[in-house]
């Protein structure tokens, strides 16, 4: 069997053991944030108030997690190749 | 002198896990507006000698071997990706996060992770409306303190008795994460529990959270295996002695 062959069937097991997973549970997929600190605190009589910048608003969150991503993205691979340079020079 | 070999494949793995796993923010962080007056001073007060001594600690290895700095840096970026990825538990239904900082503890030090903590939920506070400034003070301790801290304890404990390496690296993202959301629960019920006792206000926390955490654990746990074991692979000189010389050990 050939590699590609496999990581195709690999690719449509896991879909099916996810679509089953979700399938069986009737949750909403809120955060522990919601579910559980928000749910009880303003059982305690305290409301989350917006955030000093409130970027909640529409894509806006989206957007600011995509680049907050690609930015930590680039300097995971830009410190790692910078320190594989330093870990690739020969003793001294 | 030969040049760096460069491996493309790694940079766009790894650009392309930092853009799609964050997707929104619907995590653990403790938002604006739960806390009152007292509990965020006295949560932002008890950081306080941790992350000097962690920039004590970063400042005295820089000295030391300036690339301390940058392997601090990669560290920091990791806990700040990690700490705002949402990942849903199916038997859950819900989603959280882990935190890294177990990890993190491992490879630059508790002390030292306290301060990238600090700068990742800052950035998230401030950028993501993911925690609040308020909460920053109770968020750092539950994520960076206790997370850290008890990872590490864990991790040298694990060693002593004689655990292979890895898995005391699993015991550790483990125990850092439940650690997070067990610290997290104790914030909440100091600071919620005017109408009813402290101690039954902490059992619903505890459990409320523990069908999300306790998989989630599990999988940090594997996750920081495979990061630690990338490391000790690829970049060993930046690991400490006690990690390093053992390095063949599972």
């Amino acid at each position: 069997m050939s590699r590609s062959t496999l990581i195709v069937m690999g690719l449509i097991f896991s879909a099916a053991v996810l679509w089953v997973a979700f399938q069986s549970t009737d949750g909403s997929w809120t955060g522990v944030d919601e579910s559980v600190i928000e749910h009880h605190a303003q059982q305690a009589g305290r409301v989350p108030i917006d955030p000093l910048i409130n970027t909640d608003q529409g894509d806006l969150l989206l957007f600011l997690f995509l680049l907050a991503g690609a930015v930590a993205g680039f300097a995971l691979g830009y410190t790692y190749r910078a320190l594989r340079t330093t870990t690739e020079k020969p003793l001294e | 002198m030969k040049s760096a070999r460069l491996n493309p494949t790694v940079g766009v793995i790894t650009m392309t896990v930092a853009v799609i796993l964050p997707d929104t923010a619907f995590a653990m962080h403790i938002a604006e507006g739960i806390l009152e007056g007292t509990s965020v001073v006295v949560w932002s007060l008890a950081c306080i000698p941790f992350l000097y001594l962690g920039l004590s600690k970063i400042k005295k290895e820089s000295l030391q071997n300036p690339e301390h700095k940058l392997f601090v840096t990669l560290v920091g970026a990791g806990v700040f990706l990690i700490s705002c990825m949402p990942i849903p538990v199916p038997i859950a239904g819900s989603c959280s996060h882990p935190c890294g900082t177990g990890l993190a503890a491992i490879l630059i030090g508790p002390a030292p992770t306290v301060v990238v903590a600090c700068i990742a939920l800052l950035l998230q506070a401030l950028f993501l409306a993911h925690g609040g400034l308020t909460t920053l003070g109770a968020n750092l301790f539950a994520m960076g303190v206790a997370g850290a801290f008890i990872g590490y304890a864990v991790y040298r404990l694990a060693r002593i008795i004689g655990i292979p390496m890895l898995w005391a690296v699993f015991l550790a993202g483990v125990a850092s994460d439940w650690a997070c959301y067990a610290a997290t629960s104790f914030v909440l019920a100091t600071a919620l529990s005017q109408n009813e006792s402290f101690v039954p206000l902490l059992k619903t926390f505890l459990l409320a959270f523990t069908p999300t955490q306790l998989p989630l654990g599990v999988l940090e746990g594997v996750l920081s295996m495979g990061a630690f074991r990338l490391i000790r692979v690829r970049l060993p000189n930046f690991l400490k002695p006690t990690n390093r010389v053992e390095a063949l050990d599972v």
